[in-house]
């Protein structure tokens, strides 16, 4: 099993969600976060006084799916969420242990 | 044409009749009723009382206008330029004074305003409101009840120390600024209102000492809220972390909407300051509106060349520079003027927010100075340089008001008008801060500041997100 952090543009995450369901991964969850990579945020103007905003707005998107789903997914989400420009977020892949689904304590894939 | 035409009109009118209608009578053929004296008086008498109605109903329209700018206007737009642990804390203050100064007008303020006294000051005589009923105080508005000029009044009286809360925000103590703008409100603002606006007042265009023209308020309101505010300012010192951390507004949308009241108000506060409903009335009006329009354009010209973006906020606070610099001059000049006053005010006063406070470095917070005390000081000199007797004969008809009629002299009145309400604002607001810093302390401790004024100040929060 492996989970996958995908950190994205939030105006992105409709095109993201729609080719996850098409390439037939289901379930997700979605964060609303806040943050920045090498793309240092940008200036706001008020009352002549610049203010430099780092922390931009992102969505972070959690999926936990079998391994043979890994490159699936990844093409699903960097081909919908790609834009070419600085900013468009990362993917983080890591595995997972154990799975439990807690209504019936079903455990590894079949929790999924 | 003015308002005075039109006042002067009227009992000309009511004085012609009773001969015209004898001459009728006299020639007339037998048989028709002879006008009595009492049907006469009884038709003065309606006169009066529809001139009266008309007036009443503009000017208490007015005072609710000038209220609507308090609260909610100006509690919006400071509320939104504020941090948002500050919300409450901010609008607070602007609530507060709705209801201090209301009171203390009622007791005595409006008395040492309005009142007969001495040049500086008026008397004890509206003590409690004594004397002052429902018919016309003719000093003042022949008009309207006297309630109704003392309720407008008392409008003018709320918004001055509302108005300099936008230099010490986010730092001072809730009960430092209740008992250090209720004396305010009565050792500043009263003083400066009978100087300008009362009978024997120094400042009296109609014989005061030193005749200035203040139509609205440029100094009684603005001068002395704006240069009181960047004495406190100065006084309190900055904000934690000022200007190393980032301070911007939490909130654009509600000082927009508070912005776009203020404006809407203003019409009452200028408009209604002729006192009447007559054409005077719609000339402020027209005038206000011009020059808020124009503001706004001078502002974002000025910023969208300094910084490469018109922003809302500079558009907004163009409009409210731009109703200032009018407000002295609303009454007494052109459209043209009007309009040319309007975006003078926008580039002086963007200038003063963008480089005069970054050179000095002090913390006027919400720009209460830049805005009012500038704004207020330009448009109380420009006052003198485009009043002219077309708008209003101030000085007794056929006499020069302003530069325009050739009256050069009146602009040195305007800057004595402006220099008392700048030694005024600075020595009275001095001695209160530094006797209410003994007594109460003015600012907030450290944590509390870090804490925000909702929590420390008032134990509640302006956005509780959770369900």
């Amino acid at each position: 099993m492996l989970k996958i952090e995908a950190i994205l543009q939030p105006s992105k995450l409709d095109a993201v969600k729609d080719a996850l369901l098409e390439a037939g991964i289901e379930g997700m969850t979605i964060l609303e976060a806040r943050g920045h990579g090498r793309q240092k945020g940008h200036t706001e103007f008020y009352r002549g006084r610049e203010y430099t905003v780092d922390l931009l707005p992102k969505v972070k998107i959690e999926l936990v799916l079998h391994d043979e789903l890994k490159e699936k997914a990844i093409q699903a989400i960097t081909s919908a969420a790609r834009t070419g420009r600085i900013g468009d977020g990362k993917i983080f892949i890591s595995k997972i242990d154990e799975a439990i689904r807690i209504r019936n304590d079903e455990r590894g894939d079949s929790a999924l | 044409m003015s308002g005075r035409c039109f006042r002067y009109f009227l009992p000309v009118l009511c004085c012609a009749l009773p001969t015209l209608t004898l001459a009728q009578t006299s020639s007339a053929a037998a048989g028709q009723a002879p006008a009595t004296q009492a049907q006469i008086a009884a038709l003065q008498q309606s006169i009066q009382n529809a001139q009266m109605s008309a007036d009443n109903a503009w000017m208490l329209v007015s005072a609710a206008l000038v209220l609507l700018m308090t609260g909610p206007g100006l509690a919006l737009f400071y509320g939104g330029l504020v941090r948002k642990k500050n919300i409450l804390g901010t609008m607070m203050q602007s609530f507060a004074m709705m209801g201090l100064v209301t009171i203390l007008w009622a007791i005595v303020g409006y008395s040492l305003a309005f009142g007969h006294g001495n040049f500086f000051i008026g008397g004890f005589e509206h003590v409690f409101l004594r004397g002052v009923g429902l018919t016309p105080n003719t000093d003042y508005a022949p008009t309207i009840p006297e309630q109704t000029y003392m309720v407008y009044q008392l409008m003018f009286a709320i918004i001055t120390p509302a108005l300099i809360t936008g230099a010490f925000a986010e730092r001072m103590k809730f009960s430092a600024m209740a008992v250090f703008l209720s004396l305010w409100s009565l050792l500043v603002y009263s003083p400066m209102a009978h100087m300008v606006w009362g009978v024997g007042g120094l400042l009296n265009a109609n014989g005061g000492h030193i005749p200035s023209l203040d139509f609205a308020g440029g100094t009684v309101v603005h001068i002395t809220s704006g240069v009181s505010a960047l004495v406190t300012a100065l006084y309190l010192g900055k904000r934690l972390g000022y200007p190393h951390t980032a301070m911007p507004p939490h909130s654009m949308v509600l000082s927009f909407i508070g912005a776009c009241l203020l404006w809407v108000g203003w019409f009452g506060f200028n408009a209604g300051s002729a006192l009447n409903s007559g054409p005077l009335a719609t000339s402020a009006f027209i005038n206000t509106h011009f020059a808020a329009a124009a503001a706004a354009l001078g502002w974002t010209i000025f910023e969208w060349k300094h910084n490469g973006k018109p922003t809302a906020l500079g558009a907004i606070s163009g409009a409210v520079a731009g109703l200032v610099a009018i407000t002295p001059a609303s009454g007494y000049v052109q459209p043209f003027a009007a309009l040319l006053i309007g975006l003078i005010a926008g580039f002086f006063c963007s200038f003063m927010v963008f480089k005069v406070k970054a050179m000095f470095g002090y913390d006027d917070s919400l720009d209460a100075f830049g805005v009012h005390g500038a704004g207020g000081t330009l448009g109380a000199l420009l006052t003198g340089l485009f009043a002219t007797k077309a708008i209003n004969a101030a000085f007794g008809a056929g006499m020069a008001t302003g530069a325009m009629d050739g009256h050069w002299g009146q602009i040195l009145n305007q800057a004595a008008g402006a220099g008392i309400a700048w030694g005024i604002s600075i020595v009275g607001t001095l001695v209160l801060l530094f006797v209410v810093d003994k007594v109460i302390g003015l600012r907030v401790s450290h944590e509390e500041e870090m804490a925000g004024l909702d929590l420390s100040q008032h134990g509640e929060e302006g956005y509780d997100l959770n369900p």
